[in-house]
This record gives C-alpha cells, sequence and structure tokens, in this order.
C-alpha cells in the first residue's frame, strides 16, 4: 500500500520503540486519530490549539497594517474620512455585525455540539454558520454595487465632484492670508493635531539659500516625455461623470477612504469566502461522522479562525461605518 | 497499521546494521510526499545550496560589470536586474530558509528528543511553498525581470514597467508563508514535544535561536504578506496609497516594508548564533559559558528587532522625533549580541580548541560578526548614517553579517552536522583550506566597500568616478576568491557523498541528543528512548579508537554523575 | 482516514478541551448584540474627539467577550491568551509609530522661488556631486 512508501508510518516507528510511558502503542491503537508522533489526544489537541492560535495570530498582523494604514491616512486626512463615510450605509453595516455576531454564535455552539457528540445539532449548527457567511456576503455585494455605481471606487475612477467654484474662492482666499488667521479649511497637515513637540525644526528658510541640484542623465524633473513608457499614475480627468452623484462639497482626496475602506472590507470578505469553504469542508466531514466527543479538534480550529473573522469586523465597523 | 522493515542484505555490515532515514524507504514519491523532517530538511538544503548558486553567479556578474566605471560587460538596466535578483534571491530563498528550514528541520526535532514536528504535513507543504516561491522568482525572470532593488521602494516599483514585478512580488508573498509555517511548526514543536526531562533550561541553544527566530518569523512575516499585496493592488488598481499626487505616502511604504525586514534579518543571524553556541563548545569541548545570558538574548533580540526598524529610513523624510526614538533603540539592540559574543569568547578560553572545520567557520564568525555588528553602530548613528547611507559601507556592514556572518554559521554548521546527515566525513584538510579561502576573500570583497562607502562610492550604482576603481578592482577580485573557496567547500562535499569514510555516530564529541543516534539517524529518530542530560558537560566523552569516534565511558559518566550530586547536597 | 467509533462517542464531556455550557455562549451572544445597538446609539451622540475612544472601547470589549467566550481563551492555556495578546500589542507597536511619524509631518517652509536646475555636471559648481577629498589629502 501506498502508505509504506509514504514514509508516514503511522505506527511502523514503534517497532522496538519503549518509550518512557510504556503504553504508547496503547494510545495509539485506542485512537486512531492520534499521530505517530505525539504521546497522548491532549498532547495533540493541545498542540493543534497552539498552531492555530499562532496561525490567528499571523491573521492578526495580516489585518493589523492594514490598520495602521488606516490610522495614518485617518491621522492625515479626518475631514476625509468623516465626509466619506456618510456614504456607508449604518443600517447595513449594523445588519451585517448582528450577522456575523449570530454566526460566531451558531459556531461556538457547532463546536459545543461536536464535543457532546450530538452530530444533528453539529450539522444544523454549521449550515447556520455558512448561512449568516453567505447573508453577510450577500449584503456586502449590495453596498459596493451601489458604491461602484454612484462611482463611490478607488483611486482614478473615483467620482470627480462638480466644480465648487465658492470652495475654491473661500481656499484661495486663505491661502493669502496672513499666517495668524486661523484656517477654517483644515490643512492635512496642522501641527495642532498633536501635542508632540517637533524634534530638529528648522525655521523657514530663503531659497537662495539652496544650492540648485545637478541635473541628472534624464534631467530633473525630465518629465513624461522621457517616461512615455512608464505607467502614469495621474488622476485621469475623462471618466463617465456619476448619474446620481452630485456633491460639490466633497473634499479632495475623498478617494483615500473608499480606497482604504474596499481594500479591508474587501480582504475581510476573502476572509469570509475562505471561511465558507472551509466549514462547508467541515459539514461534509460531518456528515460522514469524522467527529465526536472524542475526536472534534477540526470543529475547534474551524471556529477559532471564525471567530477571529468576526473580531476583525467588530473593529471593521465603528472605524468605517460610525465615523461622526 | 505496521509495516515489516527488512534490511537489505548490502548494509548488513558492523557499522550500519539498521536502516536509516534515507534508506528507510526508496522511490521519488517517498521523498516528494515525505513526512521525515529529515528528509524535508534535506530537500530544503539541497534547493537552497542550489539558489545559493544562482544568486552568486548574478554577484560574480555585478563585480565583473563594476569592475570599470561605465560599461564593462552589461548595460545599465541589466546591471540593476543583476543586483536586484542577487538581493532577492539571497534574502529570500537563501538566508532566510537556510538555517531554520534547512538545517534547523533536520536537527530540531533530534535534538529535542521529539520523533518529528509537531506537524508534519504542514512541514512539507512549506517546503512545496518554497518551491512554489522559487518557481514565481524563476518566472519573474522570464517575464522581463525586476530592477527596483530587493527593497521594491516605491514609486520606483509602482511604475517600473519590467514585466518581472509582480511574479516576483506574488513569489515573496508565497515565501513569505513558507516562512511563516516554519515558524508556527517550531513554536508548537518546542513548546509541546519535548520529552519527560527536557527542561526549558536543559535545551541546547540552538534550539533556544530556533525558537526566538520562530516568534520572530510568526510575528513579522505577515506585515510583508500584507505590503507585498498591496504593491501589487497599487501596480494593477492605482489605490494611491504611496503615492503623494493621490494623498498616499511612499514613506509608509518604507514602514510597512521595513517593520518585516528589520526583524527578517535577525531571523537570519539568531539562528546562525544558535549554531556557533554550538560549534564552539562542542569543538573547544569546553561548557558553555553563560548559557541563560545567551538563552535569553535570543529572545531579547527577537523582541528588540522589532522596534528598531526606522533605522533604514533616516534620511527618507521620516520626522526627527522617530529618527532619534529609532537610532537610541537601535544602540541597545546591539548589546545582546555583544552578551553572546563575549560569552563564546569566554567558551573559547581555557578550552581545548581543536581545529576542525566547523570551529574555523566558528572563529571566522566571531571574527566576522563582531566587525559587521560595530559598523552597524556607525549606521545607527544619525549623523554619520546621513553620510553613509545608500553608500557601499552600508552594503560591507549588511554582508558582514549577512553573509559574513550569517551564511558562514549555516556552512559552519553543515560541516558540523554533516556526517550525522550524511553518515560520511568530509576531507578536513581541504574543507580547513576552503574556510580560509572564503575568509580571505571574503574581506578582501567586502573591507574594501568600507572604505568605498566612507568615500561616497553609492551603493546600487552602475557608474562610478574614476578614483573609486582601484577599491572595485579589488573588491571584484575578492568576490571571486571566495567564489573558489565555495567552489571548494563544494567538492568537499561531493566527494564525501560519493566516497567518504563513514562517519561515527558522535565524531566531535557533542553531548546534545542528536549524538546519541546513528550517523545517518534512523528514520524515527531514536531506537531507544535518549537521556536527558547537560548537553553541554563535556568530561564524561573520550575518544573511541576503534569507532573512530567520542563515546560516553561509563566510569567518567559515574564520576560526573557524582560530581553532581555532591554539588546538589 | 477511518474513525472508529471511539471518535463518535457521545460521551457528556469530550475528551480533551472544556465544554463552555450552551447558555453562556447564548449570554454572551446577547451581550455582544446589546453592545453593538450601544456602539450605534453612541455614534449620534457628539463627545468630539472621543467618539473614536469610545466606539474603539467597546469593540475592545466585544472583542475580549468573544475571545474568552467564543474563543475559549477563558478555560484554555495561559500561552495561547498570551499569543493572542502579544500579536495585538506588536500591531499596536507598529500603529503607534507610525503614526507618530506622520503626525511630526510639516510642509517645506522655504521661502521664494525654488532654485533654477543646473544643466551641467561641472565638478567646480557648487553643489556638485563629486567627492570632495581623496585618501591622505585634506577637502
Amino acid at each position: 500500500m501506498s502508505q509504506a512508501s509514504v514514509g508516514h508510518e503511522g505506527h511502523a516507528g514503534h517497532e522496538g520503540h519503549a518509550d518512557g510511558h510504556g503504553h504508547g502503542s496503547a494510545e495509539h491503537a485506542k485512537y486512531p486519530f492520534l499521530a505517530h508522533h505525539f504521546e497522548t489526544p491532549a498532547q495533540q489537541f493541545d498542540s493543534a490549539k497552539l498552531g492555530m492560535w499562532l496561525f490567528l495570530a499571523t491573521e492578526v498582523l495580516f489585518f493589523g497594517a492594514l490598520f495602521v494604514a488606516y490610522a495614518v491616512l485617518r491621522s492625515r486626512f479626518p475631514e476625509v474620512f468623516s465626509y466619506g463615510s456618510h456614504y456607508l450605509d449604518t443600517v447595513m453595516g449594523g445588519i451585517n455585525t448582528c450577522v456575523l455576531i449570530l454566526s460566531s454564535l451558531t459556531m461556538a455552539l457547532g463546536v459545543y455540539f461536536a464535543q457532546r457528540g450530538k452530530r444533528i445539532a453539529l450539522l444544523i449548527c454549521l449550515w447556520l454558520t455558512m448561512a449568516g457567511a453567505a447573508g453577510f456576503l450577500v449584503i456586502k455585494y449590495f453596498e459596493y454595487s451601489h458604491k461602484i455605481h454612484e462611482n463611490l471606487v478607488w483611486g482614478p475612477g473615483f467620482y470627480i465632484p462638480p466644480h465648487d467654484a465658492i470652495g475654491e474662492a473661500e481656499s484661495v482666499a486663505l491661502a493669502h492670508a496672513p499666517a495668524s488667521a486661523p484656517a477654517a479649511v483644515p490643512a492635512p497637515l496642522n501641527s495642532a493635531s498633536s501635542g508632540v513637540p517637533m524634534i530638529g525644526a528648522h525655521p523657514a528658510v530663503d531659497a537662495s539659500v539652496v544650492k540648485p541640484a545637478s541635473m541628472g542623465p534624464l534631467g530633473l524633473g525630465a518629465g513624461a516625455v522621457n517616461h512615455a513608457s512608464a505607467v502614469t499614475h495621474d488622476i485621469i480627468p475623462d471618466q463617465l461623470p456619476s448619474a446620481h452623484l452630485e456633491d460639490a462639497k466633497m473634499p479632495p482626496n475623498t478617494h483615500v477612504f473608499f480606497a482604504i475602506y474596499y481594500a479591508m472590507t474587501g480582504l475581510h470578505g476573502f476572509h469570509v469566502i475562505v471561511g465558507m469553504v472551509v466549514i462547508g469542508m467541515l459539514i461534509y466531514r460531518a456528515t460522514r461522522g469524522d467527529f465526536g466527543s472524542n475526536y472534534f479538534t477540526p470543529v475547534d480550529l474551524v471556529g477559532l479562525y471564525w471567530h477571529v473573522v468576526d473580531l476583525v469586523w467588530i473593529f471593521l465597523f465603528p472605524l468605517f461605518y460610525l465615523i461622526h | 497499521m505496521t509495516t515489516i522493515v527488512t534490511p537489505r542484505p548490502e548494509l548488513l555490515d558492523t557499522s550500519a546494521t539498521n536502516d536509516n532515514y534515507l534508506t528507510f524507504t526508496r522511490g521519488f514519491r517517498s521523498w516528494a510526499l515525505t513526512l521525515d523532517h529529515k528528509r524535508i530538511g534535506v530537500m530544503y538544503m539541497s534547493a537552497v545550496l542550489a539558489s545559493f548558486f544562482v544568486g552568486g553567479v548574478f554577484a560574480l556578474l555585478l563585480r565583473t560589470e563594476l569592475l570599470t566605471p561605465g560599461r564593462t560587460i552589461v548595460s545599465a538596466d541589466t546591471y540593476n536586474q543583476f543586483f536586484t535578483l542577487h538581493g532577492a534571491i539571497m534574502v529570500f530563498l537563501v538566508i532566510i530558509p537556510s538555517i531554520p528550514a534547512a538545517l534547523g528541520n533536520f536537527i530540531l526535532p533530534i535534538m529535542l528528543g521529539a520523533k518529528d514536528v509537531a506537524f508534519p504535513k504542514l512541514n512539507l507543504f512549506s517546503f512545496y511553498l518554497w518551491v512554489g516561491g522559487a518557481l514565481f522568482t524563476l518566472y519573474s525572470l522570464a517575464a522581463g525581470g525586476f530592477d527596483t532593488g530587493w527593497t521594491f521602494y516605491t514609486p520606483y516599483s509602482t511604475t517600473t514597467t519590467t514585466g518581472g514585478v509582480i511574479p516576483v512580488l506574488t513569489g515573496v508573498f508565497i515565501l513569505g508563508f513558507s516562512s511563516i509555517f516554519t515558524g508556527l511548526n517550531f513554536i508548537v514543536t518546542v513548546h509541546k514535544l519535548r520529552p519527560p526531562g527536557m527542561t526549558w533550561f536543559r535545551m541546547p541553544l540552538f534550539l533556544w535561536a530556533l525558537y526566538a527566530t520562530a516568534i520572530i518569523q510568526v510575528l513579522a512575516t505577515p506585515v510583508l504578506a500584507i505590503t507585498v499585496c498591496l504593491l501589487i493592488v497599487e501596480r494593477t488598481m492605482n489605490i494611491g496609497i504611496f503615492n503623494p499626487s493621490m494623498g498616499g505616502d511612499p514613506v509608509l511604504y518604507q514602514h510597512f516594508f521595513w517593520f518585516y525586514s528589520h526583524p527578517a534579518v535577525y531571523i537570519m543571524i539568531v539562528p546562525a548564533m544558535g549554531i556557533i553556541s554550538e560549534i564552539i563548545s562542542v569543538h573547544a569541548h569546553r561548557q558553555i559559558f553563560g548559557y541563560r545570558f545567551i538563552a535569553f538574548s535570543s529572545i531579547a533580540i527577537a523582541m528588540f528587532s522589532f522596534i528598531v526598524w526606522g533605522h533604514h529610513m533616516f534620511v527618507s523624510g521620516q520626522s526627527g522625533l522617530m529618527n532619534t526614538i529609532f537610532s537610541l533603540i537601535s544602540f541597545s539592540v546591539a548589546i545582546p549580541s555583544a552578551v553572546k559574543t563575549f560569552n563564546w569568547t569566554m567558551t573559547l578560553y581555557k578550552g581545548t580548541i581543536s581545529l576542525t572545520a566547523p570551529m574555523m567557520y566558528g572563529l571566522s564568525f566571531i571574527f566576522l560578526f563582531t566587525i559587521g555588528g560595530l559598523t552597524g553602530i556607525h549606521l545607527a548613528t544619525l549623523n554619520t548614517d546621513v553620510h553613509l547611507h545608500d553608500t557601499y559601507f552600508v552594503v560591507a556592514h549588511f554582508h558582514y553579517v549577512m553573509m559574513g556572518s550569517a551564511l558562514i554559521g549555516m556552512i559552519g554548521g553543515l560541516h558540523h552536522w554533516w556526517p550525522k546527515m550524511t553518515g560520511r566525513m568530509y576531507n578536513e584538510k581541504a574543507a580547513i583550506i576552503a574556510c580560509i579561502i572564503i575568509f580571505v576573500g571574503f574581506n578582501i570583497t567586502f573591507f574594501t566597500q568600507f572604505m568605498l562607502g566612507s568615500q561616497g562610492m553609492p551603493r546600487r550604482y552602475y557608474d562610478y568616478l574614476p578614483e573609486f576603481q582601484i577599491y572595485h578592482v579589488i573588491s571584484t577580485i575578492g568576490a571571486y576568491i571566495m567564489a573558489c573557496g565555495f567552489f571548494l567547500c563544494a567538492a568537499c562535499f561531493v566527494q564525501s557523498l560519493l566516497g567518504g569514510k563513514k562517519a561515527p555516530a558522535n565524531p566531535w564529541g557533542g553531548r546534545s541528543l542528536e549524538w546519541q543516534c546513528t550517523s545517518p539517524p534512523p528514520h524515527d529518530n531514536f531506537s531507544s528512548p535518549p537521556t536527558v542530560g547537560n548537553c553541554y558537560d563535556f568530561s564524561m566523552l573520550r575518544w573511541d579508537e576503534k569507532e573512530q569516534g567520542y563515546v560516553v565511558d561509563k566510569e567518567l559518566e559515574a564520576v560526573a554523575i557524582a560530581a553532581e550530586a555532591r554539588g546538589h547536597s | 482516514m477511518t474513525q472508529s467509533n471511539s471518535n463518535t462517542a457521545h460521551a457528556d464531556h469530550p475528551l480533551v478541551g472544556h465544554l463552555v455550557p450552551v447558555s453562556t455562549l447564548l449570554a454572551t451572544a446577547s451581550v455582544l448584540l446589546i453592545l453593538t445597538i450601544i456602539t450605534v446609539a453612541v455614534r449620534y451622540i457628539d463627545i468630539g474627539e472621543f467618539n473614536l475612544w469610545v466606539a474603539i472601547g467597546i469593540a475592545v470589549v466585544k472583542a475580549g467577550l468573544v475571545a474568552s467566550f467564543f474563543m475559549h481563551l477563558r478555560w484554555d492555556r495561559p500561552f495561547n491568551l498570551l499569543v493572542f495578546i502579544g500579536c495585538m500589542l506588536f500591531v499596536v507597536l507598529m500603529m503607534a509609530f507610525c503614526v507618530l511619524d506622520t503626525s511630526q509631518y510639516r510642509s517645506t517652509q522655504y521661502t521664494g522661488n525654488p532654485p533654477v536646475a543646473q544643466e551641467t555636471l561641472d565638478a567646480n559648481a557648487p553643489g556638485a556631486p563629486v567627492a570632495r577629498f581623496k585618501l591622505g589629502m585634506n577637502p
């Protein structure tokens, strides 16, 4: 049989192997799910749980870096974030939150029933969790399609608000105002935003003091002429105007909010899809009768994963939908 | 399910009566689908050494190009690809996986006293992830290559039209998960699969080092994964997160990248330090000095490594406040490394030093790491870094620590455990000559670059002013000398595989558990449960002429046990 | 891999791990839903800067409940808790340093016109990128 050549002989290694416990082989005979390199089911279960927690730590750091990007962008563009948040439907977001919480509940109940060996109840819980996940994705689909329809997307495809003559006049007037005038238009780089003292602050310097830079081979700022083949990343002015949106008051760079919104909720949605696949595999195995009070580890581990997916959304919801 | 194992007749000789892990099963599938950590380690080692060869070829090519200012053999664009590929291959395909995945996979379970790692299937999956990442990197070469530097700084990496950028970024993403799963496996193995008697403070220091490395791998690598994802998204969907004209911030990219890549360099060096702890103590036949200090310093380095990443960004536009904070903490990260270096030196003092090839590599390590580490202080100092950033000084510094230390440590470890892994000895004299050639060549190559850098030669430059040429020529000659050394080293190993002397169980006189099983080890590591004692107490070993190796002498052992009992009473 | 009947035994207590009662799970879910409603309600009350921190605070409490009860951390090995808290601390660390850095950004404070780019690589021109000293010579 192929198992011999695979090298994972479950019990061949125990030939002549008298381990310290003396009952090692007996444990393996009693519990067929016990792998050859573990001594007891408890050791295997503990190892599996620790491994899963470490994997979840990597997921936390994976999402965490995006949270860092969010924090940096929001600290630089607070008005953009509070403005953009109005375009997100709090009701849909709230329903999604409740759906995920309930699916977490059904998942935890599934683990409970697996531990009790109750197959039918476990299956019901798994199917309910799956339904919750699907419901979440359906609501997400409606949210996304609505926004895409309104051109509230990332990057250059973003809706360009109509020209706001009054607002522009205001900002021009403010730019020429004396420095002591309070800035009504919030400058993105506002020194009042943090109480941290400036270390190494330079006094204002006149431009004549700055030595001119030499031109490199292609010239400083030689421009698009020499880089015709380079990918141009300027905002494309000619895009289809939105049919429904009319919002002259939209602050510049609002696309930044939507970029990070799609990035984070998109990645989260991807994890929901993966979760559905994995829960589907669990349903298959549970239907086959693989789980009972002796062995339910996969259910437990998938449960942990699903709870982390819920956890991420618990943070995403207020950070995107509930910005005051 | 049981399988009857009958040794084949040709193996029934006096020294190898049992099948070992190499001969236990045969055939391609038995290796391709193996769950045996030793076989996985061997596969990793072969793959890593092959990648080292490829990365080294790129290094020789770029050094050859730098023999003269202006064009020597290739154009500027091709040169950019050479140094990028050299860096990316060496960092992601060679140095990061080399010790943890190749040597660590083989040694960790045996040294620990376990039958395998905690998740053997995940281990095999990690290997295939490495292969996948390597394939994507190869594919990126075919797709047009990439010339962004291994650091992929924006805006160039998001705007360059070379076609290999997205494939290699995908490859890096996959390699990241290979690294994460290896680290995860090791942490769980060290926590849960320790046999009775193997307490935390009886573990050999190599295991402490692998454990600390695994923590870094698990915590830091996901940030690399998301960084690479963001770059791909930026190239394909242009969200503008790193583009100032769209409200983004290129320095944010650097924060993301270095949050991983600085801990990554500690992933490279900490396991090598663990190997050196083993080599120095075993080949000097002396108890390691300051065991707990070395153990804790490994963990300290792992923790510190996460709070110094900004020292790569002193001139990037990072704020003065953060510059100061990072500079200060970077000074302090030198302390645990210094603790280790001191302890190794003290271990050598009054030891009975055998100048074997592993010891030669160990001594090289201490010398080269001291230089590399101290020049890091030059770079951690804000005002000198303004002058030295992006010059050859930086190149020399990181080659001293990454190559002169991490890689030398890996090669030393390979020599140290070669008899265990292959069951054969290598030609000691030739190996020592190779070590000396590598050492000499390395110093010629890279010490010159300190001088180049302090005089202002920028790194990654294709063209340079004529006054730098003499240094470049010397450096290139050094590189060729080093290459000769590596070829000799490789020839040594090949000759050993083809017809080397049979290795005893304990050729060097080690006391950690891997020396208690046969060379090569049996399939299930230990035919009888190993006894866990003080793995740095060599007093009970004696050389056995018949076996041509060290054995535990019963009388000496009794003396040692009595002494320990008296010490406790 | 076929499972024997021992896997599917209908014992009241699992072989390994801890059984969390259904009532605990239901209670946790109820509290989570209530906290969600509170979070949404607070959004409509203006307390300035603190809105963000209150929202995050409630989210942290919810996360703690999910982790302790749904994820069994309350009855699990302490090291798993350490792993969980530890990874979040690293995220906070990265966030703190990056936001601190960004908050220190200032606009350029040069006044007047920008300098004109120079056309030549004249070695003696001011600002030319030539190494100004050789070994053994004074700069």
